[in-house]
């Protein structure tokens, strides 16, 4: 009964929260110069009044961000066509801009829009255009292999960020032939100033690029460790709100949630199975803490470790058969994978003074985590065949990192100038970008699946 | 003649009603019942000298109680004054210098074994929200073993770790830092 009203209670606390708007703003400090030019030609709008966005912005910002294109300014530009057919590959190819992306916007109804847009390769453009020439006496069939992609889409004129952000994917995707990552969103604790704010512990989700901030949940205790479920539906957190630590899913849609566990001691580091179906978690009910993974619709508990130790941090591998963990159990933290059919336990770090808050690529191949190395924390990323491990950051008291879910990029934590601000670093570690708040400290950031 | 009539009865009735009084005197009824209502009255008398007396010790006793009550409560207070514990960058064992003011805690709770006290355990910023989750659990713990060897009971006491999400003292500097690396005992 008391529980039940509790968790009434604590619905009542979500209900009323309101939309936040501490956005994010990205500031490139690493990386553009190594990153190849494309043009991305403004948008033709066609129609009464005006588009209620500017659809280029966003894609030229999502690929800058991406840390593997350099979009060239307007001024860079020798001339502005809508369509192919508008395009003089030469101009393009003098100027060492091999890529562009032309397009319009037309007014299809009310708030209705149809998107053209085509991604051309100017530098074959060129190429196939000598060769129409060549074929001047035979019937001019006008090669299309220039042109990479070419798509039409209507869109309301609301959602115009998120189908910007779709033609980013698709432009990087044709590109790069990894996956886009621009259709994701981010989810982070905001901690504001606590003399001044009755709850100064705020869930937030943004768009990756920090824009539609929706405050999930504000508590007038910590909040921690948000991660997603692999629909990109639901979050997993801790929260403090009732003196002690708890976990919790809630639904960021509907915004209900469920209180998940209440053990003594600590309820930490919630992570969703790839299948959705559990959660490995954290717990020191038997004395200190150790790793357990919940099967979710049934609440039962399976204990995954046993060692005096810290046992904390653990991570699913992409398959599901085996979840890495920090262990104090050869002296400072290091990681470890332990394989969940057998429990066998397999260290896997071994250089600087401790390594930990490990996390496994998508594609199983890389570990990514926090090193320290002479006092220093900082974000590292260490080959799981090899074992070489590499220093991505340059940043201070780094933690927390959350890989994009095309594994290309990764989000963190880190102190800058007293506060504490999410920052980016490409897998490469040739990018870096850091996403200053308008107030507060952020962190704990988590990167959500592939959104539809 | 009516006159001398009426006369001669009440000269008669008079003292024949003083002598009939004079022969029967008060009855045993009467004259018990005389002494129980003495007997009652003194017994009143008594009993509110009883109560006016434990009133007087209940005042009293209350009194003692408040005055006692208000001892605790001073030193509750003074114990409060120092009721945190500061610890080594990346350790969780209790230094020497705390020795005195856990034994002061542990003296009261056991001197008081209904009160109970809620070890809360934090961590500076460096290392990871999660490791530092279970460090400042670990100093918690070691604030609650020492106050369980002092001879506190367990039931006494419940252990709350916060890591490093409420810092004393903001910022990244040495000072808070020190600051923040602590395991506080709240009542």
């Amino acid at each position: 009964m008391n529980r039940f009203w509790l968790s009434f209670l604590c619905l009542v606390m979500v209900v009323f929260s309101s939309p936040s708007h501490a956005q994010l703003n990205i500031i490139i400090t690493e990386g553009v110069d190594n990153a190849t030019p494309i043009a991305v030609v403004p948008f033709k709008f066609d129609g009464e009044g005006f588009f209620p966005g500017e659809i280029t912005d966003v894609v030229v910002a999502d690929l800058r961000r991406s840390g593997k294109f350099n979009p060239v300014s307007m001024a860079q530009m020798p001339q502005f066509p809508n369509t192919d057919s508008e395009v003089d590959y030469d101009t393009w190819v003098d100027k060492g801009i091999n890529t562009i992306v032309v397009g319009s916007v037309t007014e299809v109804g009310n708030q209705r829009y149809r998107i053209d847009y085509e991604l051309i390769d100017t530098l074959r453009g060129s190429q196939a255009t000598l060769d129409a020439q060549s074929l001047r006496d035979g019937q001019l069939v006008q090669s299309r292999t220039h042109v990479i992609a070419a798509r039409s889409l209507t869109v309301s004129g609301s959602e115009f960020r998120q189908f910007a952000h779709r033609i980013a994917d698709v432009i990087y995707e044709k590109l790069t032939g990894q996956k886009g990552a621009f259709l994701t969103r981010i989810a982070y604790v905001v901690v504001k100033d606590r003399e001044t704010d009755p709850r100064p512990y705020q869930l937030v989700v943004s768009d990756y690029d920090g824009e539609n901030a929706f405050r999930l949940l504000s508590s007038d205790e910590p909040l921690m460790s948000p991660s997603w479920s692999p629909d990109g539906e639901k979050l997993a957190y801790v929260s403090f709100e009732n003196g002690r630590s708890q976990i919790f899913i809630q639904d960021i849609y509907t915004t209900q949630r469920v209180q998940l566990t209440d053990f003594p001691g600590i309820n930490g580091a919630p992570r969703f199975s790839p299948d959705g179906k559990k959660l490995a978690m954290v717990l020191s009910k038997d004395g200190n803490p150790e790793i357990y993974v919940m099967e979710i619709a049934s609440r039962k508990l399976t204990r995954v470790t046993r060692h005096r130790a810290i046992d904390t941090e653990p991570a699913w591998s992409p398959d599901g058969q085996s979840l890495i963990f920090s262990s104090e159990r050869g002296g400072k933290p290091q990681i470890y994978r332990v394989n969940l059919s057998n429990k066998r336990v397999k260290r896997l770090t071994f250089e600087g003074e401790m390594n930990l808050g490990g996390t496994i690529s998508p594609d199983g191949r890389e570990l990514v985590l926090v090193n320290r190395t002479q006092g220093n924390y900082h974000i590292a990323r260490q080959n799981l065949q090899d074992g070489a491990l590499q220093v991505l950051t340059t940043t201070y008291l780094d933690e927390s990192p959350s890989l994009a879910p095309n594994g290309s990029m990764i989000i963190y934590s880190a102190l800058h100038e007293g506060q504490q601000i999410l920052s980016l670093v490409s897998l490469d570690g040739r990018f870096k970008a850091r996403l200053p708040a308008i107030e507060g400290q952020i962190k704990a950031p988590s990167w959500s699946p592939f959104l539809m | 003649m009516k006159f001398s009539n009426t006369l001669r009865s009440v000269l008669i009735a008079v003292p024949l009603m003083t002598l009939m009084a004079c022969t029967s005197g008060p009855s045993e009824e009467e004259i018990a019942a005389e002494r129980n209502r003495i007997a009652a009255e003194q017994a009143a008398a008594q009993k509110a000298a009883e109560e006016a007396n434990a009133q007087r010790v209940k005042a009293e006793a209350a009194a003692r109680l408040q005055r006692a009550e208000e001892i605790v409560k001073q030193e509750r207070e003074a114990l409060q004054a120092e009721q945190t514990v500061y610890f080594d960058f990346d350790r969780s064992t209790i230094r020497a210098e705390f020795y005195a003011t856990l034994d002061k805690h542990a003296a009261f709770l056991v001197k008081n074994s209904g009160q109970s006290v809620v070890i809360q355990g934090h961590t500076d910023s460096r290392g990871t929200p999660e490791y530092n989750i279970a460090l400042g659990e670990r100093r918690a713990q070691a604030v609650e073993t020492y106050l369980l060897n002092a001879g506190v009971s367990a039931s006494q006491i419940s252990v709350v770790s916060f890591g490093e999400e409420k810092p004393a003292v903001t910022g990244a500097s040495e000072y808070a830092f020190a600051q923040n690396r602590r395991a506080v005992v709240v009542y």
